[in-house]
């Protein structure tokens, strides 16, 4: 753990009361359980802004006196299309003309613009619309009513006999019309109505329609900002190493070449890390690379991944905490044909394209940053401490994000470049290399996932499940992590979607040395999903059935899961012949609350090279906001996961990193890319979450792909070709 | 160095040393944004600019090489028939997510279709496989890139 991870870690036990965590339970999954004793976001901004006539009913909307409507945006915007759904759902009830409304990124106040969930500025666990679903609308439904109020005073009328569309309201009899910039200022002195009644679905103008995302036009034309984009008077461009082996300290450095290089300003030397600041990138890179750094290498130094795996496979044969148990799993696991199966997922960078950076202008009594994040109130706390000043004194100003997939829920970025601010007088933005960025990640942990289950006439009896791996969210939010269990470890596990008399799931604690861990899109679930989806393919294959009628008969006391299955069996032409060495694998995930089924059609050629031919999804994830949103963010989710499958893996030697850039951290390219249909599902729930979906589906749908067109059973990720190449048996 | 360009078809002269990257003098000289550093190592193609028309990963072209070639960056495609269509192609079609690599996607699909007015799977895989979307928007990419060769003829 960095001294960075370590800080963040107890502001968190600061932020989150224990109490509001005690209210909830595991059942509902990773987080979701619990609530914020007092939430803040729906108040009015004390005092409302009327000084320069904009009126500021909440801290979500502003409206000018010409009508111009500013939506303040509390989660980030990273691909996921949060930005246009969030606009969307506060202009629906507000009845905005869509077409006027501009964005805004929200500065760092967890009052004002806290995850509900998190009771922090987070964006993360596929909760945005969740999570602000109600407190959005009720912000948009109390905005209305105070202008609809202004407007019947005006008129002298009640307030009923008014209505609102295009950022106007009409008084229905006469006719009469005021737009809401005429009405701003009357509306800041209305009193906040309290319960004002929300739209009924039929009548939605814009949720449930494809708009088009509001964040795209500047991403075309090189407009688009983010946080590697601020440019500032005099600034300066610095780029750093940090000691390879994790842990370790700058020994003897020798600089006297890399002060001679053009352009070069300064040598910064801290505990851990070198950073060299120039009039450019090139300089500054050019100086680090001239730069002779001995390392002192610390006691991490004889770590490798062949430790590691053995250290977890040691740790899961233990007995575990017990995180659900339900019927008698040792009479369940004593009745009918036992099938015993370990499955281990591997260490991954989330290599984000834009590389880590952060901006800071640090003077004596002021910071302030410009980067991109998804925990911008932590980003302001840790920077602070790393600064030295009160938390009002820093600044900081988000920005688009480049990628995020969890990267971005760490501020160690942010507090490397604020100490290595403090040798440098005016701005300097410092810039990861892409070999930086991947051998100084916070990585997905690995995992083990021992499973044994038993089969009477077709049918599942006994289920014991046990995860083995990091708690991130013991060091994450340490106030959740309670009785042993990390609560995201388990998630998709505790609540799999198929009924099962006798299930037992234990969690083990292992943490690997020196390797920091953390959030990586698909965070618990892409654990679960693998090993319980290819454990149920196993487990067909051993009673005979069709892995979809397998599960199918599994999933009687889950309607909407069943639904997604049987579409998404349908629409791939599940169970039609296929050629040689081409097989099609299902998976199906209860996952951040949207039921989906996947199919995966692929072929494995006789080297064991795999090529993705088609990917089917069949998508219930209840009221989807934007439904374009949902299928792009399934669609980008299976590439990014499918990605993982075929390639992804981090491995340790001597205490470091062997990857280093994308020549030997692979990433699936578009002439490999499968085609892909994302089949949305109508449906009057509330909305669920979908920007970690795919990144579920995808791996253990291959894998079962494979097992359908080789019979090898992959029991690894990622996959290993010499398993499957014409000859080889697992 | 005092080194003059045209870019964008507007000359643009600075001071800089000739085996710097165009990439880094775009951004960090110039301060033109919108071309992307990815990696470094001609490996993601964030970076694609058009030097007089072909597509080239401007992280490792040195400055001193570019001499009176004419440099188009992302900022300036929108003028070219075909980074037009590219670029109303990706809005229509919704192609972007993050949006980081979509310069050089733009780029390497505008130069595609500027040789190529109607590409095929095939010249889409060799035109676009130098460039990483870590967003995945790869199905979007092909979609748009024929959409945009269709309007081309229409």
């Amino acid at each position: 753990m960095t001294i960075a991870q370590k800080i963040s870690a107890e502001k968190t036990s600061e932020q989150v009361s224990r109490r509001a965590l005690l209210t909830g339970g595991l059942a509902g999954g990773f987080l979701l359980a619990f609530h914020l004793p007092v939430r803040a976001v729906n108040e009015p901004v004390q005092p409302p802004d009327v000084t320069d006539g904009k009126f500021a009913p909440n801290a979500f909307i502003r409206i000018d006196a010409t009508g111009h409507t500013t939506l303040v945006m509390p989660q980030v915007e990273m691909g996921q299309g949060v930005y246009t759904a969030v606009a969307m759902i506060l202009a629906e009830e507000l009845d905005a003309d869509f077409s006027q409304v501009t964005l805004q990124h929200a500065p760092p106040n967890d009052k004002l613009y806290g995850n509900p969930t998190f009771g922090l500025q987070v964006t993360g666990n596929s909760n945005s619309i969740r999570a602000f679903w109600k407190p959005l609308r009720n912000a948009g439904a109390g905005a209305r009513a105070m202008l609809v109020q202004a407007a019947a005073q005006q008129w002298q009328v009640e307030p009923a006999t008014c209505s609102t569309a295009n950022s106007e309201v009409t008084h229905k009899e006469s006719g009469r019309k005021l737009s809401y910039g005429a009405l701003a200022l009357a509306a800041s002195s209305q009193t906040p109505p309290k319960d004002v009644p929300l739209k009924e679905a039929k009548d939605f103008a814009l949720i449930g329609k494809p708009l088009k995302r509001l964040d795209t036009p500047d991403k075309v034309n090189g407009k688009a900002v983010y946080g590697i984009d601020a440019m500032l008077p005099g600034m300066k461009f610095a780029t750093l190493a940090a000691c390879p082996v994790f842990g370790g300290k700058v020994g003897k450095v020798d600089d006297s070449a890399a002060k001679k290089i053009p352009g070069v300003q300064k040598i910064v030397l801290l505990d851990d890390l070198v950073a060299v600041v120039g009039d450019h990138m090139w300089a500054a890179k050019k100086g680090l690379d001239a730069l002779k750094v001995t390392w002192d290498e610390g006691p991490n130094a004889r770590i490798s991944s062949k430790d590691i795996w053995n250290d977890l496979r040691a740790a899961s044969e233990k007995d575990g905490v017990v995180a659900r148990s339900e019927g008698d799993i040792a009479k369940g696991l004593a009745t009918g044909e036992r099938l015993d199966a370990a499955y281990e997922l591997p260490f991954l960078a989330h290599a984000t394209m834009e590389p880590l950076n952060a901006t800071v202008h640090l003077t004596p009594d002021s910071c302030e940053i410009w980067t991109g994040t998804q925990i911008v109130s932590r980003v302001q706390a840790e920077a602070a401490k790393a600064a030295g000043l009160p938390v009002d004194k820093v600044i900081v100003n988000n920005h688009l994000l480049g990628g995020g997939f969890g990267r971005k829920l760490e501020p160690d970025m942010v507090v490397a470049a604020v100490r290595i601010a403090k040798e440098v007088d005016g701005p300097v933005k410092v810039v990861w290399t892409r070999e930086e960025d991947i051998q100084h990640d916070v990585y997905r942990p690995v995992y083990r996932d021992n499973i044994a289950a038993t089969l009477l006439d077709g049918k599942i009896v006994g289920w014991k499940y046990r995860i083995t791996g990091s708690a991130v969210i013991a060091r994450w939010l340490p106030p959740a992590f309670q009785k042993g269990i990390d609560i995201d470890a388990v998630d998709s596990a505790v609540d799999m979607p198929y009924d099962i008399p006798n299930i037992q799931v234990e969690y083990v604690r292992a943490e690997p040395p020196a390797v920091p861990t953390g959030f990586w899109r698909g965070v618990g679930p892409n654990n679960n999903v693998f090993a319980v989806e290819c454990f149920m393919d196993e487990l067909a294959r051993k009673a005979g059935k069709d892995p979809v009628a397998f599960r199918l008969a599994m999933l009687g006391k889950n309607p909407r899961m069943q639904a997604a299955l049987n579409l998404a069996a349908e629409k791939s032409n599940w169970g039609q012949p296929l050629p040689a060495r081409v097989g099609r694998g299902v998976c199906v995930q209860p996952s951040f609350g949207s039921f989906i089924a996947t199919v995966v059609e692929a072929e494995v050629d006789e080297a064991g090279e795999v090529r993705l031919r088609r990917v089917t999804s069949a998508v219930d994830t209840g009221m989807a906001v934007n439904p374009d949103t949902i299928m792009s963010q399934l669609e980008g989710g299976l590439i990014f996961s499918l990605t993982a499958a075929l390639y992804g893996e981090i491995t340790i030697d001597k205490g470091r990193v062997q990857q280093s850039n994308f020549h030997d951290y692979r990433m699936l390219r578009i002439d490999q890319a499968p085609k892909i249909e994302v089949h949305v599902i109508k449906s009057g729930e509330p909305p669920g979450g979908i920007g970690e979906t795919g990144s579920t589906a995808g791996p253990p749908a291959l894998r079962n792909a494979i097992l359908a067109a080789t019979g090898v059973a992959l029991r690894r990720l990622p996959i290993d070709r010499t398993l499957i190449a014409v000859g080889k048996k697992a | 160095m005092a080194t003059t360009l045209t870019i964008n078809g507007e000359a643009k002269s600075f001071d800089a040393p000739a085996d710097m990257p165009l990439l880094w003098v775009l951004r960090d000289v110039l301060g033109m944004t919108g071309t992307k550093f990815g990696c470094g190592i001609a490996q993601c193609g964030a970076c694609t600019v058009h030097i007089d028309g072909k597509p080239v990963r401007s992280c490792m072209l040195p400055v001193g090489a570019v001499r009176d070639r004419a440099v188009t960056t992302i900022e300036g495609i929108g003028a070219s028939a075909a980074g037009a269509k590219v670029q109303k192609a990706w809005l229509d079609l919704e192609v972007i997510q993050c949006g980081y690599c979509q310069s050089g996607q733009i780029m390497s699909a505008a130069a595609l279709l500027a040789a190529t007015p109607n590409p095929d799977d095939s010249d889409i895989d060799a035109a676009m496989a130098g460039n990483i979307c870590r967003c995945g928007t790869y199905v979007r990419i092909r979609a748009a890139i024929k959409q945009a060769a269709s309007g081309r003829q229409s």
